[in-house]
């Protein structure tokens, strides 16, 4: 069996499950956030639900649409606040002590290996970085997680994916996933796992690992998934006391398909509108003035970013009339740019600095797009109208590349803005 | 149950972004998220829409976000089922969730036109275009689905699973 179907076989409490197979699954995490649980609190109220299944095993994070950009994100905070105070939410997290989800929740060690995880959020996939199955579903399946702690499930098939040679200088883990999908196309691991392997990501921090796992929903992936091992283990060192199982696949297990790449070759990659496939070497860009840079997110917030921004950004400024927001993922990453001395170089190339919040990304505030305009962004989708006004184009691009475009502007190689 | 429409044509990729743009997910009115929906792609969607309608599209339908707002705008603004080649997992749960029947065919969506009248057999899976005269067979609803669909989605299930207070439909 893989990785997958290992973790899925003892959530359902049997010995061995097929690719196919319908299953009821144990699940040990929740995540819902403030624009996917007040309709899931809808749901239970509905039917008269007034309970959860385990209150330390929900977590709600108020990420979205915070600080609250208007009276309606507003009144939606609050019904999660309300029910999570009702309910004796252990892990609640508040505008000031959180962050985006999917940075905030590995942060704080409340993913281990071998959970099963489900968030009623499409990025909740980047779980699978530690070892786990986790996978995004609506709010009726995000409050029947609330409720009873059990989902069913199809056992997906699983694409491993080989990534062997030596990264190029600027090439990170978000140009390999950028480069995987424009190679299988956004539905090309659909109802799929989507298995990470191989000598380039055995060597990969976690930050790299949450960044490929947190786009396997952009090739249509259930999960993406990566087997645990001392980085994660390092990784999770003091951040939890819960025991972890930690499975691997099979060497015999079975894959619907194999795809092996030499990173050599891969330079950093931009995705053009409107389609996170639609992706190019940075050298065959051409010239594309950009209106805005927005380097954060769940994909590319991360402290490890925010460095290979700064890289880029010390003793240079955004271009006349080009907008650079910056937004740490996570209250804790935010401290530790402060601490390593980063907003100042931040700040020295005017940009604008944003509390954590998903806000650009959604095109929910923080930077919202008019018509016309450009963006390149760090950030996981390019959809038409996904950042601003549906005449908007998005750019998808790692944080050395978006900071070097905002300095340019245009769309830039770092090589052009940090002399090497 | 057959239901007979009017087809409206989509392509590959139709995402979540452009079924429902987020900012009207927040509202948590059904009505609203009918009133927009497809604004993306055609802003007038639902003004030509009549009750009854049916959406086919190409691969990949409703990908993107987790947001269960976008089969719900697609329910509320008239249309009363989408076939497509394929459909992104999570649309595909959400849909079932959300009551809007929806169908996998690899051949009917190359065949059918915009503006053709087509019958859906619910329970079989077959399609019939009745401007060409042409039938096609969808893939069958998983029985566990429409088990689910039967007892009127997944908290109407888990509420007389766990014996709670059933309060609307």
């Amino acid at each position: 069996m893989t990785i997958t179907e290992k973790i899925l076989a003892a959530h359902a409490g049997v010995e061995k499950v097929d690719p196919g197979e319908l299953i009821n699954s144990k699940i040990d995490i929740v995540m819902g956030h403030d624009i996917s649980t007040p309709v899931a609190i809808d749901e239970l109220e509905r039917i008269g639900a007034d309970r959860v299944f385990d209150k330390d095993k929900i977590v709600l994070v108020m990420d979205h649409f915070v600080p609250n950009k208007d009276i309606r994100s507003a009144e939606n905070s609050k019904r999660v606040r309300e029910f999570a105070k009702r309910h004796q939410i252990s892990h609640y997290f508040e505008v000031g002590d959180g962050g985006i989800a999917h940075a905030l929740l590995p942060e704080k060690g409340i993913i281990l290996p071998g959970d099963v995880v489900v968030g009623g959020d499409s990025h909740s996939c980047t779980y699978g970085a530690l070892g786990a199955f986790a996978t995004g579903v609506g709010h009726t399946d995000l409050a029947a997680a609330i409720l009873t702690g059990e989902l069913w499930f199809k056992v997906p098939e699983s694409t491993k994916f080989v990534y062997d040679g030596k990264l190029p200088k600027w090439t990170e883990a978000k140009d390999l996933i950028l480069y995987t999908i424009g190679d299988i196309g956004v539905d090309g691991a659909l109802y799929r796992a989507m298995e990470f392997t191989g000598k380039v990501v055995e060597q990969m921090p976690m930050s790299g690992r949450l960044t490929m796992a947190n786009m396997a929903i952009e090739a249509g992936a259930k999960n993406g998934i990566f087997e645990p091992d001392r980085i994660t283990e390092a990784y999770l060192r003091e951040k939890t006391a819960r025991p972890m199982k930690r499975y691997e696949s099979d060497r015999d297990a079975a894959y619907a398909e194999v795809k092996e790449y030499d990173v050599g070759r891969i330079e950093p990659q931009v995705a053009f509108p409107h389609l996170p496939s639609n992706t190019k070497p940075i050298n065959e860009v051409g010239d594309i003035a950009i209106d805005q840079a927005v380097i954060g997110s769940c994909t590319n917030g991360r402290i490890e970013d925010l460095r290979v921004a700064a890289q880029v950004l010390r003793g240079n400024k955004a271009a006349p009339y080009v907008r650079l927001i910056i937004i740490p993922a996570t209250q804790e990453v935010y401290r530790q740019a402060v601490q390593e001395g980063l907003f100042e170089i931040f700040l020295n190339a005017k940009a604008a600095i944003s509390t954590p919040t998903c806000g650009p990304c959604v095109g929910g505030h923080m930077g919202v797009l008019a018509k016309g305009e450009r963006v390149i962004s760090t950030t996981n989708r390019n959809f038409v109208g996904r950042m601003g006004h549906s005449e908007s184009e998005i750019y998808l691009a790692n944080a050395a590349v978006a900071a070097a475009s905002a300095v340019k502007g245009r769309i830039a190689h770092p090589e052009e803005v940090v002399k090497t | 149950m057959i239901l007979r429409g009017r087809v409206w044509k989509f392509g590959d990729d139709v995402n979540t972004d452009v079924i429902i743009p987020i900012h009207y997910c927040t509202s948590g009115d059904p009505q609203e998220f009918g009133r927009h929906c497809m604004e993306g792609i055609d802003p007038d969607f639902p003004k030509k829409v009549k009750p009854g309608d049916i959406v086919v599209a190409k691969r990949n339908f409703g990908c993107g976000s987790s947001r269960e707002p976008a089969p719900i705008a697609i329910k509320m603004a008239g249309i009363s089922c989408v076939i497509a080649k394929s459909f992104a997992r999570i649309f595909y749960r959400n849909a079932f969730n959300a009551g809007l029947p929806i169908l996998e065919c690899e051949d009917a969506p190359d065949a059918i036109e915009e503006g053709h009248e087509i019958a859906v057999n619910l329970d079989t899976g077959e399609i019939q275009d009745l401007h060409l005269g042409r039938s096609f067979q969808a893939k069958p609803i998983p029985p566990f689905m429409q088990d689910l669909l039967r007892e009127g989605g997944l908290m109407n299930h888990l509420a007389k699973q766990l014996n709670l207070r059933k309060v609307a439909g």
